[in-house]
C-alpha cells in the first residue's frame, strides 16, 4: 500500500527512513524479544513494594514514599465514571517488577546493554548508536521496567541539562527529586497515580537549568516484553526560569492475547518564563480486530504552570490501546501562563478512548487552548471529555475549546462530555464544537481524480487532524500521519 | 498501444438499475478520439447516471454487452483506475472535503496520475507552476487553491474549481455533466475556453447539458437526446436547435422513441 499521500520523502528528505520503519501495514511493532528478564512473581504488597525499591537501590525516603501511597491506594477503589466498558483488572495476577537480566545494575555504555535490545529498538526504528540516530532527538530507552540506554547524555551535560532514568535521578539527584515528585500529582491523587506512585519501575527525569533552551528533542521510548507485566514509568520534567524543553514520548508492546496494564505519571513543572512542550505518539497495542487482547492506557499527565509567563503545551496522537483513560492537563498557576492541549485520538475495531484535558485557571490573565480532533472508526468509541475551571481570582482568564469528531461508518461512536465551571466574572470561556462523517460521495469524488480509496480516507483524515500535527515536532507529524492511515486500513469497504 | 495514445469509448446496450428501478434500457454509444458528443434530455431521462457509471460509481447493477474504453473493459476497472486512464467527470454537484485544500487534492490527483504513466511525480515548484498558469485560464484568485475542496464555495466557484481540475488533469475523456447550470455567461465563456484548449485530435468530450446555450460555445460534432433511459435520437449540432425550439416533448410522438412516458421536463 503507498501511504505517501504527503510526499513524506521529498519533505523529510532521508531522516523519515528510520521512521517508516516503526510503523508498517499491519502491527509490526507486536513482536517480542527473547532475553532472559528477572521477573516478580505476580501480585502486589507492602514486600513487593520494599523489594522494588531495594532492586533500584532507593534512599530511604523514596521507599516511605511508596509505602505511604500504597497503603493510601488500599482505600480506594477503581474508578468507573469514565465511558469505557472492560472486566476489571486483577491487581493480583499482575506482575509488577520485570528486567532483562544483566551482569550490571545499569549498563555504563551502549557496548554492555545486550545487543538483542538493541536491535530491538532498531527493528522499532529508534536505533540508540548516536551516529545512527535521528539527528537532534535525545532518547531514553525503557524496557519493561528498567531504562537500558539515553544517548546524547554527555552533549545535554555541557549545558546543564540532566536527562537521565528516573532510577538514577533518584540516585544521583535526590534533592531534585525529592523537591519536586508528587508536587503536580500527589500520591494520592487517583486510584492509578496512587498505584503508580508505589510501584513505579523506571520512566525519564528531566531537568533544564535557568535560562537554558534544550538545544534538541529529548524523548522516551516506552516498550513493553514481557507477558503479564504491568508498566509503570514516571517522568518528571522541570523546566527552571527561562528555560525551554521539548519532549517526546512514543511507546509499542508485543500482541497478545491478554490485556495489559500501563498506568504511568507525568509530572511538568514549568518556573517563571519557562516552557515546556510535551507530544505523545502513542501506538501501544490496540488488540486485535475482535477486540481481544491490547493495552489499558490509564494514565495522570498534567503540567503545573508555576511560575509567572510559563508555558505547558500537551499534544497527542493516540491510536493504540484496547483502553484509554488520559487526560493531560495543566494547572495555570503563575500569572499570564499558557496551557495547551492538542489531541488526535482515533478508534478502530472495538478500541475505547476517553481522553481530554482538564485547564485550571488559578493566576490572573491565563489563558488555555483545547483543540480536540477525535476519529472514530469500526464498532470504536471516541469520547472527549474535558474541564475548564477558572477560579475567582484568575482575572482575564480566557479558553477556546474545539472539539470536532470524525465519524467512519455506522457502527462507531463520538461522546463529548464538557465540563465548565466558571466562578470569576470577567473571564472568557469559547467552546464550539462539531461532528461529521466521511461520505462516499467525499471518497468518489476523490477516487475520480485517481487516488485510490486508502488515500482518499488518509488524506481526509489528514486533513481533519491537520491543525494538532503542526503542532507536533516534524519528524513525528510524518509518523504520525503515517500511523493514522495504517490505523484505518479495513475501516471501510 | 501507448497509455497516452487516443482511446475510444465504446457501449452497446447498457443498462443500468438501482434496486428494481430501471434507469438505463440499453444505451449505445461510440466516441472516437477527437469528438465531442453533447448528451441532452429532460430531467430523470439518465444523463446523469451515465456520466456516474462512466466514472465507476459502484451504486448500479449494471449489464452490458461492451462497455470499454481503450479496448479495456470498464467494468473491471475501479474509479481510480478510470480517472488515471485519462476519464475525468466534471460534477454537476461537487462535493465539499473539510479540511483538504483543492492544492493538496490536486497534487495528490496529479501524481497518481502521471505514477501511471511511468512518469516522475512533480515536486511542489513545478506543480505549483502549473496550477498557477491554470488558475489564470479560469481566472480564479490563487487563494481558491488554499481552501478547503469546495467548502463555502458558491455555485459558480464549485463549477470553476472543476473546471481548474479539467485542465490540470488534461484528461483524456472528459464527461461535463451540466457543468453548465448555474453558470453566468462570462463562467460559461471560461468553461468553453477550457474545452477548446484541450480539444484535440486525442481528446474526447461528454457534454451533458440541459440547455442547447452552452452548445453555442462548444460545437459538438453529434448530439444525442436520452430520454427515460435511451437514446431516442441522434443528430448533429441542428438537433439541439430543435431541442431549444420545441422543448422534448414532441418525443414522444416521434418514431422509435422509448414509448413510454416521459418524465415533465
Amino acid at each position: 500500500m503507498i501511504l505517501t499521500p504527503w510526499d513524506v520523502r521529498k519533505i523529510m528528505g532521508e531522516t523519515s527512513r528510520n521512521l517508516e520503519h516503526l510503523i508498517d501495514r499491519e502491527y509490526k511493532a507486536g513482536f517480542v524479544t527473547d532475553v532472559e528478564q528477572e521477573i516478580f512473581p505476580p501480585g502486589l504488597s507492602e514486600d513487593i513494594v520494599r523489594q522494588i525499591s531495594a532492586k533500584k537501590g532507593e534512599p530511604e525516603f523514596m521507599l516511605e514514599w511508596r509505602l505511604q501511597a500504597y497503603r493510601h491506594w488500599l482505600t480506594m477503589s477503581e474508578p468507573r465514571w469514565a465511558h469505557v466498558n472492560y472486566s476489571p483488572v486483577d491487581y493480583q495476577s499482575i506482575s509488577y517488577f520485570s528486567q532483562p537480566k544483566q551482569d550490571k545494575d545499569r549498563p555504563k555504555s551502549l557496548d554492555e546493554v545486550d545487543p538483542r535490545l538493541i536491535e530491538t529498538y532498531e527493528k522499532l526504528g529508534i536505533p540508540l548508536r548516536e551516529q545512527e540516530m535521528l539527528a537532534g532527538v535525545a532518547v531514553d530507552a525503557v524496557f519493561d521496567s528498567v531504562s537500558i540506554a539515553t544517548t546524547y547524555r554527555g552533549k545535554l551535560a555541557e549545558l546543564g541539562i540532566i536527562f537521565c532514568s528516573f532510577s538514577e535521578a533518584v540516585r544521583e539527584h535526590p534533592e531534585l527529586v525529592r523537591k519536586y515528585l508528587g508536587t503536580v500529582v500527589p500520591p494520592g491523587d487517583n486510584f492509578f497515580a496512587s498505584l503508580n506512585s508505589a510501584v513505579f519501575s523506571d520512566g525519564s527525569f528531566v531537568y533544564v537549568p535557568p535560562g537554558v533552551r534544550c538545544p534538541m528533542e529529548l524523548s522516551t521510548y516506552f516498550r513493553i516484553n514481557a507477558a503479564n507485566t504491568g508498566q509503570f514509568e514516571r517522568t518528571l520534567i522541570i523546566a527552571d526560569e527561562g528555560a525551554y524543553v521539548s519532549y517526546l514520548e512514543g511507546c509499542t508492546a508485543p500482541m497478545r492475547d491478554e490485556n495489559q496494564l500501563h498506568a504511568a505519571v507525568v509530572e511538568l513543572v514549568a518556573l517563571d518564563n519557562a516552557q515546556i512542550k510535551y507530544s505523545t505518539v502513542q501506538n501501544w497495542y490496540p488488540g486485535d480486530e475482535n477486540g481481544r487482547g491490547g493495552i489499558y492506557n490509564f494514565v495522570t499527565k498534567r503540567g503545573l504552570c508555576r511560575g509567572i509567563n510559563s508555558h505547558i503545551s500537551w499534544t497527542q496522537v493516540e491510536t493504540g490501546s484496547a483502553i484509554t483513560w488520559k487526560y493531560p492537563s495543566v494547572v495555570l498557576q503563575g500569572d499570564n501562563a499558557v496551557g495547551e492541549f492538542y489531541s488526535v485520538a482515533l478508534v478502530n475495531n472495538y478500541q475505547q478512548a476517553d481522553t481530554g484535558t482538564k485547564m485550571s485557571h488559578v493566576g490572573r490573565n491565563t489563558r488555555s487552548t483545547i483543540i480536540s480532533k477525535g476519529v472514530s472508526a469500526g464498532h470504536g468509541q471516541n469520547t472527549y471529555r474535558g474541564l475548564v475551571k477558572v477560579l475567582a481570582g484568575a482575572e482575564g482568564a480566557r479558553n477556546y475549546t474545539e472539539c470536532d469528531s470524525l465519524l467512519f461508518g455506522d457502527r462507531c461512536g463520538a461522546h463529548t462530555f464538557p465540563y465548565i465551571e466558571v466562578k470569576n466574572r470577567a473571564a472568557q470561556v469559547e467552546h464550539e464544537a462539531t461532528t461529521s462523517r466521511i461520505s462516499d460521495d467525499q471518497l468518489f469524488y476523490c477516487m475520480q481524480r485517481g487516488l485510490s480509496r486508502e488515500d482518499a480516507i488518509s488524506m481526509i483524515v489528514n486533513g481533519f487532524c491537520k491543525q494538532v500535527f503542526k503542532k507536533l515536532p516534524m519528524e513525528f507529524a510524518v509518523e504520525a500521519q503515517k500511523l493514522l492511515g495504517i490505523s484505518l486500513e479495513g475501516a471501510v469497504g | 498501444m501507448s497509455i497516452t495514445a487516443a482511446k475510444a469509448l465504446r457501449i452497446r446496450n447498457l443498462h443500468a438499475s438501482v434496486g428494481d428501478k430501471r434507469i438505463l434500457n440499453g444505451i449505445d454509444l461510440e466516441i472516437r478520439p477527437g469528438e465531442v458528443h453533447a448528451i441532452m434530455g429532460p430531467n430523470g431521462s439518465g444523463k446523469s447516471t451515465l456520466a456516474q457509471i462512466l466514472a465507476g460509481r459502484d451504486l448500479y447493477g449494471i449489464t452490458a454487452d461492451e462497455f470499454s474504453y481503450g479496448g479495456k473493459d470498464l467494468l473491471a476497472m475501479k474509479p481510480e483506475e478510470r480517472a488515471r486512464e485519462g476519464i475525468f467527470l466534471a460534477f454537476q454537484y461537487p462535493v465539499e472535503i473539510p479540511g483538504v485544500s483543492t492544492v493538496t487534492l490536486l497534487k495528490e490527483s496529479l501524481n497518481a496520475i502521471r505514477r501511471h504513466r511511468g512518469e516522475a511525480e512533480l515536486d511542489a515548484m513545478d506543480f505549483l507552476t502549473i496550477v498557477k498558469r491554470k488558475l489564470a485560464l479560469v481566472e480564479m484568485r490563487e487563494e481558491f487553491l488554499y481552501r478547503s475542496v469546495n467548502e463555502s464555495f458558491s455555485g459558480g466557484e464549485k463549477k470553476r474549481n472543476e473546471i481548474l481540475q479539467m485542465a490540470v488533469l488534461e484528461p483524456r475523456l472528459a464527461i461535463l455533466d451540466e457543468t453548465d447550470s448555474g453558470l453566468d455567461i462570462d463562467a460559461l465563456k471560461l468553461l468553453a475556453d477550457g474545452v477548446a484548449k484541450l480539444r484535440g485530435p486525442d481528446r474526447s468530450f461528454i457534454v451533458i447539458t440541459h440547455y442547447q446555450r452552452l452548445l453555442e460555445y462548444i460545437v459538438p460534432d453529434h448530439v444525442h437526446i436520452l430520454a427515460a433511459g435511451q437514446i431516442v435520437k441522434s443528430g448533429g449540432r441542428e438537433l439541439a436547435l430543435e431541442i431549444e425550439h420545441q422543448g422534448y416533448a414532441w418525443l414522444e410522438r416521434e418514431p422509435g422513441s422509448a414509448g413510454r412516458p416521459l418524465a415533465a421536463s
